[in-house]
């Protein structure tokens, strides 16, 4: 009858099939280069075995940076994915893991695992998860007195959450004086560079269910957007869908913060940048999400890996200088 | 006579304090229903867990013939829609994608719109005149247009009831007429039973079949508007001095509060005609 840009799954499946492309080019770029220079060539015949190669090459792409290019894809889409949902439960553009200080519970959690010299799977896991949790509730219980849902109040309070771990880890830190201070520290900035195929893997078999549930409720978080009374009054059973998004998403956070560290602002500059774009339609932007961030942080560890002479930043260096500002912009446009 | 809603001693309170007090009324079938009374009366708690927002402490709600306990939130949905007092879109959604959103209790999970949902949508924002503002972002739009766009959603979710809490409260006096003229055509030409909660009592007297009156969480009189919102009545709730007269048009109860400066002339006065 009237024309509208109705084709939604039409929609979804043209801007993910480009994203794909992106994630795509952007990961054959990070196997390419590396601190041996940059060969696509080797590279393509490599991927293709058209020649046995003598050299290190083949073992330096398969073993180092092909997982590392899997990993960085992974927690970018997870991070990305963990604002593009916090965004919407708390109907705040602004809200992130990071920046809350979701990822901050979960490093404590993890530092005190590591300490106890536990494996990253499954032991600091379960106490990076602990940990975001722990914070999650003290957030919640900030956010149940309704006033604290608006901007400032809600970011000040994950400033303050922010400090009290910050501090805490910086204590666990002096109290610690053997060779893991140096891991500790280096880890906590975001730190990708401990990749194995393995860990990924696992890694993969957390959060790939993760993703597909969150997509599952794409749409309710549309209507969570328009409020909670009005998204119950639309037939949403609210509290068992925001226990359920919470749960999941501090789940994979924290996972992710338990082989990286913490790195910011990436659940900040993927979501803003898609739903610029794309609008603000979940059932589009979950899986924009997912394929962008890993593109993002891809990238982003791309550009740690190479830019200094000799060795390497962490990754999380190169999300806190891109997100930072364009959060400060964001909140400065957020209040006019 | 069917009724849409039947409440049987319905209590509630928040915290200690309690808000409402063995409420009991019914609500007949493609009723006008207009709920009124001072500030802190209970209103919009009540209209609140009419929606399924709030439960009920004790008490017993019928929703077209089946308790309200029955129902799950999707199903509740498909009989009920609720326009809440103030309404803020904060994402830039298009109007039609809002208005598309009602259509998700009648879906599955990602609720993908097919062409009948559409024609729906487009039918509703044509009812509430915001047709034009289809690709518009939802977020740019005035306060009265965004209203409109609410309450187009709630249309679009086919509901056989609609709640709305003060729908005219943020709107100039001729929003006022337009979105109570569109809850009139809602009740004759969609069979709607339309309960709205309003400050508003002289839009109320005109428009609505039955007013509740409500103090302190319980009823004061419910009945035909000319039966509730007599002078004696209205002073004794609103604590004011109250005239009562007739609209020039139609002849409804007009309700008009007495100025400190004119109560010596109305004293020896009886104050409605």
């Amino acid at each position: 009858m009237k024309k509208a840009k109705l084709n939604l799954p039409k929609r979804i499946l043209v801007v993910n099939l480009i994203l794909l492309i992106i994630l795509a080019g952007i990961s054959f770029l990070g196997l390419a280069c590396g601190s041996t220079g940059i060969d696509f060539l080797a590279l393509i015949k490599i991927i293709f075995k058209s020649e046995i190669n003598e050299s290190m090459l083949p073992a330096i792409i398969w073993q180092i940076r092909l997982p590392r290019v899997l990993l960085a894809a992974l927690v970018g889409a997870t991070l990305s994915l963990g604002g593009l949902v916090f965004q919407a439960i708390l109907r705040n553009p602004l809200a992130e893991p990071y920046i809350l200080g979701i990822s901050g519970g979960a490093a404590i959690g993890a530092i005190i695992g590591i300490l106890l010299g536990l494996s990253r799977f499954p032991g600091v896991s379960l106490f990076a998860f602990a940990g975001s949790m722990a914070t999650l509730l003290l957030i919640l219980v900030m956010a149940s007195d309704k006033t604290i849902l608006k901007k400032d109040s809600l970011l000040l309070s994950g400033v303050m959450v922010n400090a009290f771990c910050s501090a805490v880890i910086m204590f666990l830190i002096s109290m610690t004086q053997d060779s893991r201070l140096h891991n500790i520290i280096f880890w906590l900035m975001g730190d990708l560079s401990v990749a194995d195929l393995g860990q990924t893997f696992s890694l993969a078999m957390v959060l790939i269910p993760c993703f597909i549930i969150i997509f599952y409720y794409s749409n309710v978080m549309n209507l969570l957007l328009m409020g909670q009374e009005q998204a119950r009054a639309m037939g949403v059973n609210i509290k068992l869908v925001i226990f359920i998004l919470l749960v999941i998403t501090s789940l994979m956070v924290s996972s992710t913060v338990s082989y990286c560290g913490l790195l910011g602002f990436v659940g900040l500059v993927m979501p803003h940048l898609l739903r610029i774009i794309l609008g603000p339609d979940h059932r589009v932007l979950v899986p924009a999400c997912i394929l962008g961030g890993g593109a993002f942080m891809v990238f982003c560890d791309l550009l740690a890996r190479t830019l200094p002479e000799q060795g390497e930043m962490p990754a999380g260096v190169i999300t806190a200088l891109i997100g930072a500002p364009l959060f400060i912009y964001l909140l400065k446009r957020s209040s006019r | 006579m069917s009724f849409a809603v039947k409440v049987n001693k319905l209590n509630y309170h928040y915290s200690r304090l309690a808000v409402l007090k063995e409420l009991s009324f019914d609500i007949p079938s493609g009723n006008f229903f207009t709920i009124i009374g001072p500030n802190g009366s209970g209103k919009t708690t009540l209209i609140k867990i009419l929606a399924g927002i709030l439960k009920p402490l004790s008490g017993q709600i019928d929703i077209s013939g089946q308790n309200l306990k029955q129902y799950n939130p999707k199903n509740l949905a498909k009989k009920i829609s609720y326009v809440p007092q103030s309404v803020e879109i904060a994402f830039p959604f298009t109007v039609l994608e809002v208005v598309l959103m009602g259509r998700s209790p009648h879906h599955g999970i990602l609720a993908l719109e097919n062409q009948h949902d559409l024609d729906l949508a487009y039918k509703a924002m044509a009812f509430t005149s915001v047709e034009a503002l289809a690709h518009r972002k939802a977020d740019q739009l005035s306060g009265g247009e965004q209203q409109r766009v609410i309450i187009a959603r709630a249309i679009c979710q086919e509901p056989q009831i609609i709640l709305l809490d003060e729908p005219t409260a943020s709107l100039d006096i001729a929003h006022q007429v337009k979105i109570m003229d569109l809850m009139e055509k809602l009740k004759t030409e969609k069979k709607m039973t339309v309960i709205m909660v309003s400050h508003d009592v002289n839009l109320a007297a005109m428009y609505a079949d039955t007013v509740l009156l409500m103090n302190k969480g319980q009823i004061v009189k419910i009945g035909p508007t000319a039966k509730v919102l007599t002078y004696t009545i209205l002073e004794k709730i609103y604590g004011c001095k109250i005239l009562v007269d007739t609209t020039p048009l139609g002849g409804y109860p007009r309700i008009t509060p007495v100025p400190a400066k004119y109560q010596k002339i109305t004293d020896s006065k009886p104050l409605s005609i």
